[in-house]
């Protein structure tokens, strides 16, 4: 089967320290993956080379069944990989839409050759993918910093949606969220997945993971250890894999 | 209960939105009963002229603070442009060069030699991370020299007799019943009405203010320097060159100041290194009463006019009062703090939400 994104035997280095060693993984349309480990895993690093953020020292990447070089943030949003970091980058003191429609604004002419910004579009934009993905938001007019953190964490989300992704890397999408927008968030995840998505998610609420991943993959000190179906393992496994006090089978 | 602390929080906030507009009216009120001069069209022209420089400043200070800088040179940079266009005026008519086009040369070259200070800021800021403040403060050290080394001590003077008839003209001049002329002063017989409306300076002045207010409000320039200001992170990675847009943004600032130096030698027909300085706690001060925030991403030019004319009137009222203006500066820096305080402890009070 053909993967959405795949990565074969890419490694990175920084000086001495191998960040990456040889890890290969792929994700299908409509597939959410966990990727788990502890902190220095290089699970951040691995998906900074997927997003453009850093450059492999070896290996390959595949998107839609091609090998590609991403080599800037902006080539891999042309792609349609998006990534959500987890301090989301949205620009505080702006409202909703001019948020969604950030350095890709909708302008208009008046008098025949002056353009400026055209608000009604974008907000009418704005609410049509809002809708599609089933999050409610008081007022596209309000400022982010008006929002609660499940919000911020949609609008984020439906950005990257509006411009077309094709695959979502979600960098702790929960980590700040209190119960009931965290349960929402993983929703919109599952939503997401329906509509054919790849994603892949790094967390460390393992609960979160577990509730909605199809397939874990788990790194320790650079390498991949193991990789699982979610629902042929269990949370006492995974962990002993993440800290390494297991046996591995691989 | 909760339903009246809730009314009460509103009313607070509605009121807190608009202080700086009733102020405005409690001010202008205030002098218009107890000086005979300020409620008039003398008066309020009088309130316009002093404040262009502040206008000009201000709207310099409003695009730097909104992308969470400041730049502190606007006041030397617009002395050094008194002197430059000055010397440059002086220059070209001894060479035989008519006033008028002497004049219009002199500002042209001056505003293009402005883009320099604000670029070496702006590239400063930008590309090597020196805090705005100590970027600017240095322009600040260097424009004053430069200044002084430029006039040695004697002030550029000599400049042609059209400089003051432009600096100190009036847009409108009205004979009641009789005659109505743009630009050119009639000649009238003695114990005549003549009315002169709205200063020449406030209208070049309120030009590039307009053009620059709508750049800010409408294009995606000016909301690109909005989300820098919110979030230099958000730019980068939506694609904005946050570097370019920073050096673009200073340079708006040093031309503003520039063309108020300019502005400045017209209106007093002479180049001075100091002629901005005092000048510079004015316009950031205007800038905060209009509602922005020192931390960035937050306000807006038509705000910032709204402050200058808070200064500008207590400036000229104060002086009509025959009170010394140094109260002035004592209140200026105490309305400064009072504001930055509110920004940083009740940001709800003074910022809108949508």
């Amino acid at each position: 089967m053909g993967y959405v994104l795949e990565v074969q035997n890419i490694t990175k280095r920084f000086g001495g320290l191998v960040a990456v060693d040889n890890v290969s993984m792929g994700v299908n349309a409509g597939e959410v993956v966990g990727l788990l480990g502890d902190n220095g895993a290089g699970k951040s690093t691995l998906i900074k080379m997927v997003s453009g953020v850093y450059h492999p020292d070896g290996g390959k990447i595949f998107f839609l069944g091609k090998e590609t070089r991403i080599n800037n943030p902006m080539d891999a949003l042309f792609l349609g990989i998006e990534t959500i970091y987890q301090d989301l980058a949205l620009a505080e003191n702006l409202n909703v839409y001019s948020n969604i429609f950030l350095g890709r604004e909708k302008l208009k002419k008046i008098l025949g050759m002056i353009k400026v910004l055209d608000h009604d579009y974008m907000l009418a934009e704005s609410k049509k993918v809002l809708k599609k993905l089933e999050i409610e938001i008081p007022s596209l007019k309000n400022r982010i910093s008006m929002l609660s953190g499940g919000q911020r964490q949609a609008v984020a989300i439906s950005r990257s949606l509006y411009w077309d992704a094709k695959f979502l890397i979600m960098d702790e999408p929960t980590a700040a969220l209190g119960i009931t927008e965290q349960k929402k968030v993983l929703d919109l995840v599952r939503l997401l997945r329906s509509q054919g998505l790849g994603i892949i998610i790094i967390s460390h609420q393992l609960h979160d993971v577990f509730s909605v991943a199809d397939r874990l993959v788990i790194m320790r000190r650079g390498e991949k250890v193991a990789e699982r179906i979610t629902k042929d393992t269990d949370p006492n496994e995974v962990v002993g894999l993440i800290v390494g006090a297991e046996t591995v089978k691989r | 209960m909760n339903r009246n602390s809730d009314k009460r929080k509103s009313l607070l906030v509605f009121l807190g939105r608009r202080w700086a507009l009733i102020f405005l009216v409690i001010e202008s009120l205030v002098f218009s009963f107890t000086t005979e001069a300020f409620f008039s069209l003398k008066g309020i022209q009088i309130v316009l002229f002093y404040g262009t420089t502040i206008f000009l400043l201000g709207t310099a200070e409003t695009f730097v603070i909104i992308t969470g800088g400041i730049d502190l040179s606007v006041g030397f940079v617009m002395g050094f442009a008194s002197i430059v266009s000055a010397k440059i005026v002086v220059m070209l008519t001894n060479m035989g060069v008519p006033p008028a086009i002497s004049i219009l040369l002199g500002m042209l070259i001056t505003w293009m030699i402005g883009l320099v200070p604000g670029y070496v800021n702006g590239s400063l800021v930008a590309r090597l991370n020196v805090p705005p403040f100590i970027a600017t403060f240095s322009m600040l050290g260097i424009t004053h020299g430069t200044s002084e080394l430029l006039i040695r001590g004697v002030p550029a003077k000599n400049l042609p007799y059209l400089a003051n008839a432009i600096g100190n003209g009036y847009f409108i001049y009205l004979l009641p019943g009789k005659a109505i002329s743009f630009f050119n002063k009639p000649v009238i017989q003695r114990g005549e009405l003549l009315l002169e409306i709205i200063p020449n300076m406030v209208v070049i002045a309120f030009v590039f203010i307009l053009i620059f207010a709508f750049l800010l409000k409408r294009s995606k320039f000016g909301q690109h320097i909005y989300a820098i200001g919110g979030s230099t992170d958000a730019a980068l990675r939506a694609g904005i060159n946050v570097k370019a847009h920073l050096i673009k943004v200073y340079m708006i600032s040093s031309f503003f100041a520039t063309l108020s130096g300019t502005v400045y030698m017209l209106q007093y027909v002479t180049g001075k290194a100091d002629a901005g300085a005092p000048f510079l706690l004015d316009a950031i001060v205007a800038v905060v009463i209009g509602g922005a925030s020192l931390y960035g991403g937050i306000g807006t030019i038509g705000g910032t006019i709204l402050g200058c004319l808070i200064l500008s009137v207590l400036e000229t009222g104060l002086r009509m009062m025959g009170v010394p203006t140094f109260d002035k500066y004592i209140a200026v820096g105490v309305i400064l703090i009072l504001a930055v305080l509110i920004d940083q402890f009740f940001p709800e009070l003074i910022h809108r939400e949508e």
